[in-house]
């Protein structure tokens, strides 16, 4: 090897060391009083909704004589907030900033940062659309998941009002390309049948991701189980076949055609009825709140209309609740699609439910306020015996599993002290998404299914201790990987484990835990200390709280 | 427009007028003996298996739809029959295509369902139906064959007891039964098996794992749930699954290179090949079901070249696996279940292809006390392909519920049982009706 090869690699490893150095004494993130200004407002703003929520699970838990979980640390909250919002735990370089901000504005301003982020709208985008049009594969060519997938986020990045984010999925016309919007109706299409959107598919879609009823069941006959109640409060009533029929009549005229999705004012929908000998026209029909339905010239724009009115409380709670869901990793009410039309219902949705709609359906505001909940802010554990019960109640923050999505994003973040994220250099962007996709396919996506507890597989367990992708973010890579770059960096012990904790859990060691791993660095018996790193990193790694959210 | 119902109600009850509603409904009225006795009615009407019931599976999953008019039911000379021949096997008057000859020579095993039916037509979906007897539910997931034998056949082995071997987009799952009843999943078995191998000495992987459970796990277990491990997260269960996994002398049973040759040979030089002799490896040490996938079979154009292609694949694969299993008295425990999605129609594409046809195709089934030499239904030579019911065309029509249910019934599996889907649904593990020729009685 020559001179220059040595001088060149030496200033490659000096730029590489100054980066990280720089990582971890400097305030990496800019325009921290602005958004903590923001922050003060936005805490203004929501603290009365807050307080009654907070009141309302309060009295819950006094009823069931329950005891509820102390605080949580800023940063474990804040690990929460991203692991729900990006689907991966903060960056070592995201918390010196939080670190930055005075306490007591720390979260209003990481969700305002959060929420910022194009990460935000990414992966909210891809975690929507699994309950608008799932995770299919779909129609060839006339169906578009990313297009559709990326329009999303295009909303969320401008925040627009949900109600008429859903009011355009229900009525958008056009090609699937130039109107992403309308791959909510053509994901339905069969192409092996009639070429033309399935009304029962849409009818099935909207009960469930809108309202967050389950009638599916009622495609075929009426309920028979007394599960499905139907009809006004004061009369409540078991679901009907035609309860499903009227409603997929609404798309009865739906029709794709060489211009795309539109309607075709003309066309009826018509069914066999269970027992009946021949088929029947159906028309379109509201199974509760028929007051609301508002003539809007086309079926869809009224179906469209009354879905999302202000009075239909259906449809806010449903939004609440998935909203919830996404950032607990569990609903409110479960299963998610399967809230009761007149209740019960738990504390905070009806108060959650009102503030939605009061305010403009606005997506962010109730993310705000979630994330100021106490429920929310609360610690996992407790000084007291906890049960099963106490989650049940929210009275601690639940356990809840990762994602594979959201295990491997967190893999690959937390081996990095900076962020991954648009800005990021292609090769890193593209490394993740091609890891991502590699280890989700092993460790099994949830597919539409995303809300039920499952895993802790043999299969998950061997892919995390002996996988690709975590041995290739922990091995000695001093372009790459935090475990090389933190030891080439500081010589004190103390703080490298202080630094590996941080980045993969979020918090600090306790005393006993550093003190564990800063004399497994001292002592390197046969390991060199970059190998210690590497088994620090792989501990952390593997263990139940790096791939549980807490 | 108009839409349809299905023709069977399998959206979680048998019409919903399951044993609940129905004892609900007989003890409000008088006629609460009538329940026990209709039910014991039922179960006596389907024969049981005689002697031991079958043990295991092996799923020949053929991804993207045989043809059934190349494969296992050919109509040479007929308006809807291209290119395929019909060559004679070792039971007299069963005749299957020219490409299958040494699966000829084991049809004393095997018997046809030539009539099966599905109603869906997209990969996706008919593959969840074909794997799963029930239809696409947006509000659930239904297990796979192989999850629900593991669940109801319980036994203790180090290496996992569902595999899909070659797996492509659709795996077998665990549904509703849980993720760990999903198939381990592994490729060619003659590379290594995936994530088993330590990646660094046996002495820091000791270490690890110590710091693992005494710092770290200790640290999160305090203030939460007395059982965390076992009510909830599973994570030193799964280790010690792991690890034994990971030592397990069974492990051997993935490698079939330590198979002789010859043996190698006859199943083919082909990943499928090796895939079959790793099921009959697997299904020796105790492995209740494994799923080999040949994919390759959705052939909108030039069918017949394509399909006799892969056929040279199976066909060596298929006769050697049954050949093996009886030779090494397997195969009397053992169902060997062939199939796809669904068939591929009748009528020839402007591309020389065949599109995708549920209306009447061919799963082949042999061993485990299925009555081999056989065929269930007929598909016409001469089908009304204008027909708006097409089932006309298929003579003794059979649904692939019935085919889920004829190999549970087969392995003693009572698949009328329910099953409670989370949080109030109680589903049977099957809906369909046993093929009564097919059990041995």
């Amino acid at each position: 090897m020559s001179k220059r090869d040595f001088l060149f690699i030496g200033t490659c490893l000096c730029g590489l060391g100054a980066v990280a150095l720089s990582l971890l004494s400097r305030d990496p993130l800019h325009g921290s009083s602005s958004k903590a200004n923001s922050g003060d407002r936005m805490i203004a703003d929501i603290e009365e909704t807050r307080l009654r929520v907070d009141r309302a699970f309060q009295e819950d838990w006094n009823q069931a004589d329950l005891q509820s979980a102390a605080g949580a640390s800023n940063l474990l909250i804040a690990r929460r907030l991203s692991l729900a919002l990006t689907g991966t735990v903060p960056s070592f370089e995201e918390i010196r900033a939080l670190q930055k901000i005075p306490k007591q504005q720390q979260i209003p301003w990481w969700v305002n940062h959060l929420l910022s982020d194009q990460r935000y709208a990414d992966y909210l985008a891809e975690r929507l659309a699994r309950a608008y049009v799932g995770t299919e594969n779909g129609p060839f060519l006339v169906y578009r998941r990313r297009r559709f997938v990326s329009w999303l986020s295009d909303q969320l990045v401008e925040n627009r009002p949900y109600d008429q984010l859903v009011r355009e999925l229900i009525t958008a016309d056009g090609l699937w390309t130039d109107a992403p919007a309308a791959n909510f109706v053509t994901v339905t299409i069969d192409q092996n049948g009639d070429n033309q959107p399935d009304e029962t598919r849409l009818a099935g879609r909207i009960t469930r991701a809108f309202l967050g009823i389950r009638i599916d069941c009622l495609q075929c006959h009426d309920d028979k189980l007394d599960q499905i109640v139907l009809g006004q409060s004061e009369a409540p009533r078991t679901g009907l076949q035609s309860d499903f029929h009227q409603l997929a009549s609404f798309f009865g005229s739906v029709e794709n055609s060489m211009t795309g999705i539109r309607d075709q004012s003309k066309q009826a929908y018509s069914v066999k009825y269970l027992d009946r000998e021949e088929e029947e026209r159906v028309d379109p029909a509201v199974p509760f709140y028929p007051h609301l339905l508002d003539d809007q010239g086309s079926k869809r724009k009224t179906l469209a209309h009354w879905i999302t009115s202000d009075g239909n409380k259906a449809f806010s709670r449903a939004t609440v609740n998935r909203v919830w869901a996404i950032m607990f990793g569990q609903p409110l009410v479960k299963p998610i699609d399967s809230i009761p039309l007149h209740g019960p219902f738990p504390p905070g949705l009806e108060l959650l439910a009102s503030d939605f709609v009061e305010h403009d359906f606005d997506l962010a505001r109730l993310i705000h306020i979630i994330s100021s909940l106490k429920v929310f802010q609360q610690e996992s554990r407790a000084d007291f015996p906890v049960t099963q019960e106490h989650e049940d109640h929210w009275a601690v923050f639940p356990l809840t599993r990762l994602r594979p999505e959201q295990v491997a994003g967190s893999i690959i973040q937390a081996c990095s002290l900076t962020t991954i994220d648009a800005n990021s250099h292609i090769f890193r962007q593209l490394a993740r998404y091609f890891g991502e996709g590699d280890f989700i396919r092993r460790y099994g996506d949830l597919g539409d299914d995303e809300f039920s507890d499952r895993g802790g597989t043999v299969t998950q367990r061997l892919l995390m201790l002996n996988g690709k992708l975590v041995r290739e973010h922990t091995e000695d890579n001093p372009v790459t990987n935090a475990s090389t770059r933190i030891v080439m960096v500081t010589e004190d012990n103390a703080k490298a484990v202080e630094t590996a904790y941080l980045s993969i859990f979020s918090r600090h060691p306790t005393a006993h835990e550093r003190e564990h791993f800063r004399e497994r660095l001292e002592q390197p018996a046969t390991e060199t200390r970059t190998q210690q790193m590497e088994d620090l990193f792989w501990v952390l790694l593997n263990s139940t709280e790096f791939s549980w959210n807490h | 427009m108009h839409t349809q119902i299905p023709s069977r109600i399998e959206c979680g009850g048998l019409d919903h007028w399951n044993r609940r509603t129905l004892l609900r409904a007989a003890a409000a009225g008088t006629l609460s003996w009538l329940t026990p006795l209709a039910r014991s009615l039922t179960r006596a009407a389907e024969k049981a298996p005689r002697g031991t019931p079958a043990k295991s599976v092996i799923v020949l999953w053929m991804q993207g739809g045989p043809s059934q008019l190349e494969t296992f039911d050919p109509h040479p000379n007929t308006r809807i029959g291209g290119e395929s021949k019909a060559i004679k096997t070792t039971v007299p008057g069963i005749k299957i295509g020219s490409g299958l000859s040494h699966v000829a020579e084991q049809m004393q095993h095997i018997s046809l369902i030539r009539s099966t039916f599905s109603d869906q037509k997209d990969h996706e979906r008919a593959t969840y139906n074909a794997k799963t007897g029930f239809r696409p539910d947006p509000t659930m997931v239904h297990p796979a064959l192989g999850a629900i034998i593991c669940k109801q056949l319980t036994d203790e082995l180090d290496i996992p007891r569902h595999i899909s071997i070659l797996p492509d987009s659709w795996p077998a799952r665990g549904g509703y039964l849980g993720d760990q009843y999903d198939a381990f999943q592994v490729g060619d078995p003659k590379e290594p098996l995936p994530d088993l191998t330590k990646t660094v000495s046996q002495r820091r992987y000791d270490r690890r794992l110590e710091d693992l459970e005494k710092i770290v796990e200790t640290e999160f277990r305090r203030g939460r749930l007395q059982k965390l491990d076992q009510q909830k997260t599973l994570h030193n269960i799964s280790i010690r699954r792991a690890m034994r996994m990971m030592s397990s002398q069974q492990l051997q049973a993935f490698d079939v290179m330590k198979a002789s040759q010859n043996l190698r040979n006859r199943y083919g030089n082909t990943p499928f090949g090796r895939g079959c002799l790793a099921a009959c490896q697997l299904i020796k040490a105790g492995v209740r079901c494994v799923e080999v996938t040949l994919n390759g079979w959705d052939t909108h154009i030039n069918n017949h070249e394509l399909q006799q292609k892969r056929m040279a694949i199976l066909d060596p694969a298929m006769a050697t696996l049954i050949k093996h299993l009886k030779e090494d008295e397997l195969l009397d425990h053992t169902i060997v279940l062939w199939g796809g999605e669904f068939g591929r129609e009748p009528r020839i594409n402007a591309a020389e292809g065949r599109d995708h046809w549920p209306h009447g195709f061919t799963v082949a089934m042999a061993g485990g006390g299925i009555v081999g030499g056989q065929v269930i239904g007929a598909t016409s030579p001469s089908p009304d392909l204008k027909s708006p019911r097409p089932l006309t065309n298929v003579e003794n029509p059979r649904s692939i519920a019935d085919i889920h249910a004829t190999v549970l019934h087969a392995l003693g599996i009572d698949f009328h049982q329910e099953m409670y889907d989370p949080p109030i649904r109680p589903v049977r593990l099957s809906e369909g009706k046993v093929i009564k020729q097919l059990i041995r009685s």
